[in-house]
C-alpha cells in the first residue's frame, strides 16, 4: 500500500464531505431518513473499532480475563465515563489502570 | 453589538475557541505519539494532519494501518466517520451561502465538531452579523494550527520513547473513545445500535480487509433505526410535527456537552 495515496484520498473524501454542502448550497436536501441514520454513526463507528481490540487484543481468541489490561481498563473507563460523564477524567482513568494493569499487577 | 472589524472578529472567533483548542492538545499529541505505533513514517502523520484534518477518522486510519487494511475500506470508513460533518454543514449553511465558493470551500475545509459547536452557538447569538465569516475562520484556524502542533510534538514524542508501542499505547484511542460513546449511550436507540455494531464487530473480526468494521456499523444503524421507529409507533415520542427533534438534537446535544465540559477531542 502506498501511505501517500491512501493519506490524500482520506483528505479528498474529508474534504468532499466537509464542504459538499457549502458548496452546492440549497441544491442538496436531506432526506429525513438519512439524517435519522446518520445520528447512529459515531457510536457504531467507534464502537465497533474498539470492541475486538478489547476483547481480543491480540486477534485470536476470545480474552475474557482479568489477565487482559485492555478489558479491564475499558470496563473502568464506562464505569467512570457512565458516572461523571467527564471525558478526560475517563481518558486519564483508563490509561491508568492500563498501564498499572500491564506494568504492576501482571509484571 | 457593533459591527467589528475584519480582524477583531477573526480574532473572537479564535479566542472563543480556546477551550476547544486546549482539550484537543492531548489527542494531537496521543494522535502524533500513535503514528509511532503504526507502520506509517512519522511525516505521513504530519501530512495526515495537514491534509485531512479531521481528528476521528485520523485515529482510526492510524488503526487500520497498524492492522493492514485495503484503500476501499480506509476511504469508506473515512467518509462514514466523517458524514457528521454534512450535518454540521447543513445546519451553517444560511450564514455561508452568500460567500463566494472559494470562502466557502475554506470553511469547509476548517469545519470540525469543535468549530461548530462554537460557530453554531455565535451565529445562534448574531444571525445577522456580516462578518460572521471571519469569526468562522478565526475559529477553524486556531483549531487547524493547534492540531498541527500537538501532531508533530507527538510525533516527536513517541519517536522518543520507543517503548510507548509495546506498553500499548493505542489503548489511549480506547479510551478516548468510550469517552465519546458512553454519553451517546443514553438514550435507548442509541445504546441498541451500540450493542449491535460492537457484537457485530466482534463477530466479524475476521473478515478480510476490516469488512467486518463496515458490516458492523450497518448493523448498528439498521438496529437503531428499528429501535426509533418502534419506539415512536409505540407512542413514546410523538410522530407528528417534524419527528426529527431526536436526531436534530443529536449532533447539538454533543456539541453541547463538550463545549461545557471543554474537554472535546480533535478525536472527536
Amino acid at each position: 500500500m502506498n501511505y501517500v495515496v491512501a493519506i490524500l484520498g482520506m483528505a479528498a473524501v474529508t474534504f468532499a464531505v466537509k464542504a459538499a454542502i457549502f458548496v452546492l448550497g440549497d441544491r442538496v436536501r436531506f432526506p429525513e431518513w438519512l439524517r435519522e441514520a446518520l445520528s447512529f454513526v459515531p457510536v457504531t463507528v467507534l464502537t465497533a473499532i474498539i470492541v475486538p481490540m478489547t476483547l481480543a487484543p491480540h486477534g485470536e481468541g476470545l480474552e475474557l480475563t482479568w489477565r487482559n489490561p485492555q478489558l479491564v481498563a475499558a470496563l473502568l473507563a464506562t464505569a467512570v465515563c457512565a458516572a461523571t460523564r467527564h471525558q478526560l477524567l475517563t481518558i486519564g482513568a483508563g490509561l491508568a489502570v492500563f498501564f498499572a494493569w500491564q506494568l504492576g499487577v501482571l509484571a | 453589538m457593533p459591527v467589528l472589524s475584519r480582524t477583531a472578529s477573526f480574532a473572537t472567533g479564535a479566542r472563543d475557541t480556546l477551550p476547544m483548542i486546549v482539550g484537543a492538545a492531548p489527542f494531537g499529541l496521543i494522535f502524533g505519539a500513535l503514528v509511532a505505533t503504526t507502520p506509517l513514517a512519522l511525516w505521513h502523520g504530519q501530512l495526515m494532519s495537514l491534509s485531512v484534518f479531521a481528528g476521528s477518522s485520523q485515529f482510526i486510519a492510524a488503526g487500520l494501518f497498524a492492522t493492514g487494511v485495503g484503500y476501499v475500506v480506509l476511504w469508506a470508513t473515512t467518509l462514514i466517520v466523517n458524514l457528521r460533518h454534512m450535518l454540521y454543514a447543513a445546519n451553517l449553511l444560511p450564514h455561508v451561502k452568500h460567500l463566494d465558493w472559494r470562502w466557502r470551500a475554506v470553511l469547509g475545509f476548517v469545519l470540525t465538531d469543535e468549530t461548530f459547536a462554537v460557530t453554531s452557538s455565535y451565529f445562534h447569538r448574531h444571525p445577522d452579523d456580516p462578518m460572521g465569516h471571519w469569526y468562522f475562520l478565526g475559529s477553524g484556524l486556531s483549531m487547524y494550527v493547534n492540531w498541527q502542533v500537538w501532531t508533530l510534538a507527538g510525533l516527536l514524542f513517541g519517536a522518543a520513547f520507543p517503548r510507548l508501542q509495546t506498553l500499548g499505547l493505542d489503548f489511549a484511542m480506547v479510551a478516548t473513545f468510550i469517552a465519546i460513546i458512553v454519553p451517546q449511550m443514553a438514550r435507548m436507540p442509541w445504546a441498541i445500535a451500540t450493542v449491535v455494531a460492537g457484537t457485530a464487530a466482534y463477530l466479524c473480526r475476521a473478515m478480510p480487509y476490516k469488512l467486518g468494521l463496515l458490516a458492523a456499523v450497518a448493523l448498528g444503524i439498521a438496529a437503531g433505526m428499528l429501535a426509533l421507529h418502534a419506539k415512536r409507533r409505540n407512542g413514546a415520542r410523538p410522530t407528528s410535527g417534524p419527528g426529527s427533534d431526536t436526531h436534530r438534537r443529536t449532533p447539538d446535544d454533543r456539541s453541547g456537552m463538550r463545549s461545557q465540559e471543554t474537554s472535546a477531542g480533535g478525536a472527536q
